[in-house]
């Protein structure tokens, strides 16, 4: 990251809201980047949204830096910035560097969400760099003495328009920023927004929104120039590893410090229930973490036994129930879609059932703090850094504005995974140790103690009529609460270490239903949720995990229409297209059809004696602005249960693509981590832990297994605004492998994951 | 603390540490590498991984103690972004967090020096048991194939 040296004079008197008044003399930490012994702004930033300097800044030699208050989670989220602001500002892309998610750089966009890095979090960017432009042709017009329309601009000059010597570029005419207001929609978050008097382009002017420029992350990827939040040292810094109980809800009742007394340099750190062991020396704090004797409370088996785990989703009373209203929705019986269903000339009925599944990130959480004099600097790989900013503000009764979380790269993360719990435990220990400290965490944490994907079961119910028509819709999601954890850190009982040390956790409650809009003439969907195992401090704690409970649900429902269409003997597709309403959805499904060269059939096909049986399958999903249809085709191994998806092809719209080769790249992402959660992928545990605790105990899909061929077709909308692939394509993926497999081997799997033993017992 | 000798990318170096110390912590911290990671401190990802004498080995359990002096150890910091490996792999634009790129790269590397010969079935299997959990499977096997056949080609000019 390297940071436009603009003086930046004058910013604090300009900027009305969020100035933070950071002391620039040697006592606050807050304008350093300690790590590199390093100022990382010349001078204090207001990063009020309503400033256009906030937004977009300019340097002496035409280098463009833009402030993007979301991150690049390894999608080329930054390249798309990139391109944005360079097509509005008329400059190479090359010239456009983009600082993500620094609390005292950026705006608070909301972070890394829901998709939404170009759907939403491009908006303001744009919007910004088209006003720049304005403001900058403008001043050039005073300079040159015509008018700002006899102007034109190529990469950075300025020049009249037929006369390209009577020129002068932006560096020139920057002279101390842009001084120029915004229109703010008053909105921080996703949802944040500004405006200038400038229009932007529309797309048929574009001319590098929508080509294939290179991402700019890869490269230092590739030969080990990036650096990541794990490489973060600052001066004097201890090592730290957390010490976790050996049976969930378990408390220390003593801590023997004798036990460590062979690592002279190493030595326990413990608030409440929370204990650390710090050290000079990282392998030190490993073996002193290790040998530590702890003498944990008895306690009484805080989880039933994994068998139990759909009895207790099915019967457990519920804690929230979405057809009562709230959460946004209106309160809804479903009496009488049921009565309906019952009516109808024939019923269809199954009920599905989705396990834990773990974040466990190719890293484990990692956090780096220095806590001093009143005030703290963060190094973390949270996606919502400003969140994670207010959070540990709260944790250690630090005014926000004393405190800067930094992001920096980190392993991918999909949601609310562990990344932010090494942070909160960094700053606790810097603060009880008065020195610089870094976490982190081992791999059993990372899969044993990050929060999880709420398991669930589904039930779904159908009435059909003599002439095979859909009469009734009936769809119930009963699962864990995605929100049992928030998907953001802004309060300490968001964490592990806030439970542990006097935060009660929260009580809120969230689950979801599909988003398809087939039209049936009776339909209900609802979902309930059901109270957590342990109140405090669980490691099967939910939260969100990529496209939050969505591959569930639609894993349900994709498969259920499915069933409907097996009994009574209708095409996949054919059936699916004769409820949709939506023209967007009805594009994808048709055009999957034809990049697969869908065979109409009913399922399950004749063949089904040899030694591989193969099928295709069908789902579609519409999420985050993204429409979606996804076709499978899979090989089952008779002998072994294996099932291998052999093919995929996925029909994408995502409205205006602003770069095809890094929406491919996220698609195929979606696509092979969807095949892990629907093939390999359950969290174990038993009455007293949770027993996934690494990659073999909780296998992920292996390279080998990967498909020979992930076929893609993207529909281009440039007339539709830009909508989110992170996320929609993946929800497609359990369902298209379910249906698939039917189709291959008649039988149908309604549980996940789809393992071969699964598969090989079915099969019989 | 004993003292170990290291020829590391070309250079010999010396650190002080415990003798179980696993090789990747000494890369990680005083021989500041940026390449070999932390991801399990199990060898079951790959993340960490170094060439030794030519073959592929997990940094994180290989203690100091049980390296020769005379090994030779290279990581993806010294192959200075110019092996073919790195170019395909950002040709191919295989990576997304690019936490596990060290791994693939790394052991792509040991495998095709000693024989880019190999089939799509063989580049399979050399890279079995490497995580990736951000998926970018396809596009590391294609950046595979690139390299493969890369080193292949200037085999036989
Ligand atoms: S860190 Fe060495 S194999 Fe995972
Ligand atoms: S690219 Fe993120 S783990 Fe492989």
């Amino acid at each position: 990251m390297s940071v436009a040296t603009l003086d930046r004079r004058g910013f604090l008197q300009r900027s009305a809201t969020l100035v933070f008044a950071l002391k620039t003399g040697g006592l606050s930490i807050l304008s350093l980047d300690a790590a590199r012994a390093q100022s990382l702004a010349a001078a204090p930033r207001a990063i009020g949204p309503e400033e256009l300097d906030t937004w977009i800044s300019l340097d002496a030699n035409g280098a463009v830096t833009a402030y993007f208050g979301k991150m690049d989670m390894g999608q080329g989220v930054d390249t798309a910035i990139a391109q944005v602001v360079a097509e509005e500002l008329d400059v190479d892309v090359a010239r456009v560097n983009v600082v993500m998610g620094d609390t005292h750089l950026t705006p608070n966009q909301g972070g890394a969400s829901g998709s939404s890095g170009c759907r939403q979090g491009a908006i303001p960017l744009r919007n910004a760099a088209a006003e720049a432009r304005r403001v900058l042709v403008a001043r050039a017009a005073d300079r040159l003495q015509v008018s700002s329309d006899e102007l034109d601009v190529l990469d950075g000059k300025v020049f009249v328009r037929g006369a390209p010597e009577r020129s002068v570029s932006y560096a020139e005419l920057i002279e101390d920023g842009f001084a120029t207001r915004l229109d703010w929609n008053g909105t921080y978050g996703n949802g944040l927004n500004v405006n200038g008097r400038a229009t932007p382009k529309s797309p048929d002017q574009y001319r590098l929104v929508g080509t294939e420029v290179p991402r700019k992350d890869v490269p230092g990827k590739v030969t080990a120039t990036t650096e990541y939040c794990h490489h973060v040292t600052l001066p004097n810094m201890l090592h730290a590893r957390c010490i976790r109980p050996p049976v969930a809800n378990a408390v220390p009742v003593s801590v023997d410090e004798s036990s460590i007394a062979q690592f002279p340099d190493a030595r326990v750190v413990r608030k409440d229930d929370f204990i650390a062991v710090v050290a000079e020396s990282e392998w030190h704090a490993i073996k002193a973490a290790r040998a530590l004797k702890v003498t944990w409370s008895n306690t009484s088996a805080p989880f039933p036994p994994e068998t139990r785990l759909f009895d207790y989703l099915r019967t457990a009373p519920a804690a929230s129930d979405s057809s009562r209203g709230g959460f946004g929705g209106r309160a809804f019986d479903t009496a009488p879609i049921l009565a309906a269903i019952e009516s109808a000339a024939r019923q269809v009925e199954a009920e599905y059932e989705v396990p834990f599944q773990s974040h466990a990130r190719m890293a484990p959480s990692i956090g780096v703090a220095h806590v001093t004099n009143g005030e703290a600097l963060i190094y973390s790989d949270t996606q919502k850094p400003h969140n994670t900013r207010d959070g540990i503000a709260k944790f250690l009764g630090l005014p926000p504005e004393k405190v800067r979380v930094v992001w920096k790269p980190g392993s991918g993360s999909y949601g609310r995974s562990d990344a932010d719990e090494a942070a909160f435990e960094a700053a606790l220990l810097s603060q009880l140790t008065g020195r610089p400290v870094r976490v982190q965490w081992m791999r059993h944490e990372g899969h044993a103690w990050d929060p999880k994907a709420p398991a669930c079961v589904i039930r779904c119910k159908a009435g059909i009529d003599a002439e095979n028509r859909i009469r009734g819709w009936y769809f119930q999601a009963r699962g864990f609460s995605g929100w049992d954890v928030m998907f953001n850190a802004a309060e300490p009982r968001d964490t592990l270490v806030g439970q542990l040390t006097g935060f009660p956790k929260g009580d809120a409650h969230n689950f979801g239903v599909p988003g398809e809009s087939y039209e049936f003439p009776e339909s209900v969907q609802f979902w309930e949720t059901v109270a957590p195992f342990l109140d405090r401090a669980s490691p099967l704690r939910c939260s969100h995990m990529r496209a939050p409970q969505e591959p569930q649900v639609h894993f349900a429902h994709e498969s259920f229409i499915d069933e409907v269409a097996a009994m009574i003997g209708a095409d996949p597709i054919a059936l699916r297209l004769q409820y949709l309403r939506d023209p967007r959805e009805i594009a994808v499904l048709e055009a999957v059809a034809k990049l697969s060269n869908w065979e109409t059939r009913s399922s399950p096909g004749a063949a089904r004696d040899g030694a591989v049986l193969r099928g295709r399958g069908v789902a579609i999903a519409t999420s985050f602005g993204g429409y979606v249809a996804t076709v499978c085709e899979v090989e089952v191994e008779r002998s072994t249960g294996r099932i291998w998806p052999r093919r995929f092809f996925v029909a994408h719209d995502c409205g205006l693509i602003l770069n095809p080769r890094g929406l491919r790249g996220t698609i195929e992402g979606n696509i092979v981590q969807g095949m892990s959660r629907t093939l390999c992928e359950e969290v174990r545990f038993d009455t007293e832990m949770v027993r996934s605790e690494d990659w073999l105990s909780y296998p992920i899909l292996d390279v080998k297994d990967a498909p020979e061929a992930i076929e893609i077709v993207t529909i281009d909308r440039p007339e539709e605004p830009a909508g989110g692939a992170g996320e929609p394509s993946h929800v497609t993926v359990p369902a298209a492998i379910a249906n698939a497999v039917f189709d291959a081997t008649g039988v149908r799997l309604r549980r996940l994951p789809l393992t071969a033993e699964r598969m090989k017992a079915a099969l019989g | 603390m004993p003292r170990y000798v290291l020829n590391v990318d070309g250079e010999r170096q010396e650190v002080e540490a415990d003798a179980d110390q696993p090789l990747l912590y000494a890369l990680r911290g005083e021989l500041a590498r940026k390449g070999p990671k932390f991801g399990c401190g199990l060898a079951q990802c790959g993340a960490c991984t170094v060439i030794v004498d030519g073959n592929a080995v997990r940094s994180c359990i290989l203690p100091l103690s049980a390296i020769a002096e005379s090994a030779q150890i290279r990581t993806l910091d010294g192959l200075r972004g110019e092996h073919p490996v790195q170019q395909a792999f950002i040709a191919r634009e295989a990576a997304q967090c690019g936490y596990c790129t060290n791994g693939w790269v790394m052991t792509l590397v040991a495998a095709l020096e000693r024989n880019p010969n190999l089939s799509d079935e063989e580049l399979r299997e050399t890279l079995t048991g490497l995580k990736c959990r951000c998926g970018t499977h396809m596009a590391i096997l294609r950046a595979a194939r690139q390299a493969a056949n890369a080193m292949a080609n200037a085999q036989e000019v």
